[in-house]
């Protein structure tokens, strides 16, 4: 159990790393199309298994269902959503209005990021906006909160409660900032970090060591973030493919030294592996479990990382 | 300098066809030097444009003129006497010098020669790079004269974006990371605590979202 701290919101996600407990967050992506269903039979897989539910907004820059109205459907079922909310594709005035139409339905997490370019998507043609940065909507939503200030000054009625969060990847080039950055996002106001996924725990296991030597994890929240990997396949595309991702070649060799139908299972592996050994980690303050298209694992992988039964916030 | 591309000659075709007197103008200022709108170009695509024509069977007038500057008054005054003669000038300055000739010959048709790309410089020659988008409120001062708002695909005034690899862009096509470079700045100038300092919300009124944009010298005017 980690040090106790004070909640300054009502999000049960807060309180439970507030009493010092490991909290578990996953994710889910929102459908191409209309279908609320389907964001919410995924929900239901794995509500049981984590304190939180990230929706992911139109990720890699693809059209999808918008992550504000799938929290709402969340939040309608009960369940805790954390809205994700990127600055590519809305300017200020829309950032604070979607922020305040989460805050009516009591929607009570965001993780705030910049957004992949455009380019990757389904409209590379299309404007991009960028009005803030990642680092100026933690500011903005923390201003909001804090203040119950709007960017222009005026005061807001009833201003938004948000649990505030960012991403952080301690795998990215210039390595050199890897932690100044995150000391620059605990600057502008971030509460709780979800990191990209790790698979270089003995990287990582530095990052935390340098994060640490600034009293960093005495700031801020950071949630591990893990992907199993489905296939070796997985493994070499990520590895190569993937900017910022760190695959190192044990873990490439480890999927590909199984026969094929196995691969599932040893990435299930690895996954439950690391979170048994970052659990030890002092500063990781839970794991945010990316289990992408396989939200059905995220149990199996949270009751044999020990993180089952979850805490009453 | 501002940068431009030559348009195809087949775009330039499409505008000219149904003309029997065109004249096309060069620009000697920044498009001469980005090799898209000189002297030499404005030879060179009147050439092209003749063979064409005299190819389909078909009688049109080219002729060329090279001005000094298309965005100022004195320069474009030189062609008041001929314009008339013409029933299209295909400019291949940049869209300040098509724009300032159409308003100034308000009967006469211009077409645009050229795209206008960006303001940069010549990394070599035939390489030509974006450095500034005119953003009206220069902050190169604190991001080690590197400037975020014209070479990072994402405006980040605090970055880098998870996206930057190996010094490079997410977005692929050879294009540098700003912030590794802006970072690679502030450690060889020993300022790399600098980094830490958030970069505040930026006016983008001074920017194209306040609209068009004018700057007034009482001091210079007459």
């Amino acid at each position: 159990m980690n040090q106790t701290r004070e909640p300054k919101t009502d999000s049960n996600l807060e309180k439970i790393l507030a009493a010092g407990h490991l909290a578990v967050t996953s994710e889910c992506g929102p459908p191409r199309g209309s279908d609320a269903d389907l964001i919410k039979k995924k929900a239901e897989i794995i509500k049981n298994h984590v304190d939180a539910i990230n929706i992911t907004d139109n990720q890699t820059s693809v059209t999808r269902l918008c992550s504000l109205a799938s929290c709402i459907h969340l939040k309608l079922m009960g369940l805790e959503p954390v809205l994700q909310m990127v600055v590519r594709d809305r300017n200020r005035i829309a950032i604070q209005s979607d922020v305040l139409g989460a805050a009516s339905f009591d929607i009570r997490n965001m993780l705030c990021l910049s957004g992949d370019h455009q380019k990757f998507g389904d409209s590379p043609q299309g404007q991009n906006v960028f009005d803030l940065d990642s680092m100026q909507l933690i500011q903005t939503v923390r201003r909001m909160r804090d203040e119950g200030k709007f960017l222009g000054g005026d005061e807001i009625k009833r201003p938004p409660k948000l649990f505030v969060g960012a991403a952080a990847n301690p795998f990215a080039d210039p390595f050199e900032i890897r932690v100044r950055r995150l000391a620059k996002k605990v600057a502008a106001g971030a509460e709780f970090i979800q990191t990209q996924c790790i698979y270089n725990i003995e990287r990582f296991e530095e990052w935390m060591r340098q994060v640490r030597d600034r009293g960093l994890h005495e700031k801020v929240y950071i949630l591990a973030g893990l992907t199993p990997l489905k296939s070796a396949g997985m493994a070499k595309y990520m590895k190569n493919r993937v900017p910022g991702m760190d695959v190192p070649d044990d873990v490439v060799k480890r999927m590909s030294g199984v026969p094929k139908d196995k691969q599932p299972d040893e990435g299930i592996n690895i996954c439950v592996e690391s979170v048994q050994r970052l659990k030890e980690v002092e500063g990781v303050a839970g794991f945010h479990i990316m289990a992408i298209e396989w939200e059905e694992k995220v149990p199996e992988i949270v009751e044999r990382g020990g993180l089952y039964p979850r805490p009453n916030p | 300098m501002i940068v431009a591309e030559r348009k195809s000659i087949e775009e330039i075709i499409e505008y000219i066809k149904d003309r029997d007197k065109v004249l096309i103008v060069g620009c000697n200022e920044c498009v001469t030097v980005c090799e898209a709108g000189g002297k030499k170009e404005v030879g060179v695509l009147a050439s092209a444009l003749r063979m064409y024509f005299m190819n389909q069977g078909k009688e049109i007038k080219i002729d060329e003129v090279t001005m000094e500057r298309q965005c100022d008054h004195e320069y474009l005054e030189e062609i008041r006497n001929i314009v008339d003669q013409y029933q299209a000038i295909v400019s291949l300055a940049c869209g300040v010098g098509v724009q300032f000739m159409s308003e100034k010959y308000f009967k006469t048709q211009v077409y645009p020669g050229v795209n206008t790309c960006f303001m940069g410089v010549t990394e070599e020659r035939g390489v030509w790079s974006e450095r500034c988008q005119g953003c009206g409120q220069c902050i190169l001062a604190t991001t080690g004269g590197i400037c975020p708002v014209s070479r990072c695909a994402k405006r980040l005034l605090n970055g880098p974006c998870g996206g930057s690899s190996k010094g490079m862009c997410e977005i692929g096509g050879e294009v540098p990371c700003a912030w590794q470079i802006i970072i690679d700045k502030l450690t060889a100038l020993g300022r790399l605590d600098d980094y830490e300092k958030l970069a505040p919300i930026k006016d983008w009124s001074k920017e194209r979202a306040g609209g068009p944009r004018k700057v007034v010298r009482e001091d210079v005017r007459q």
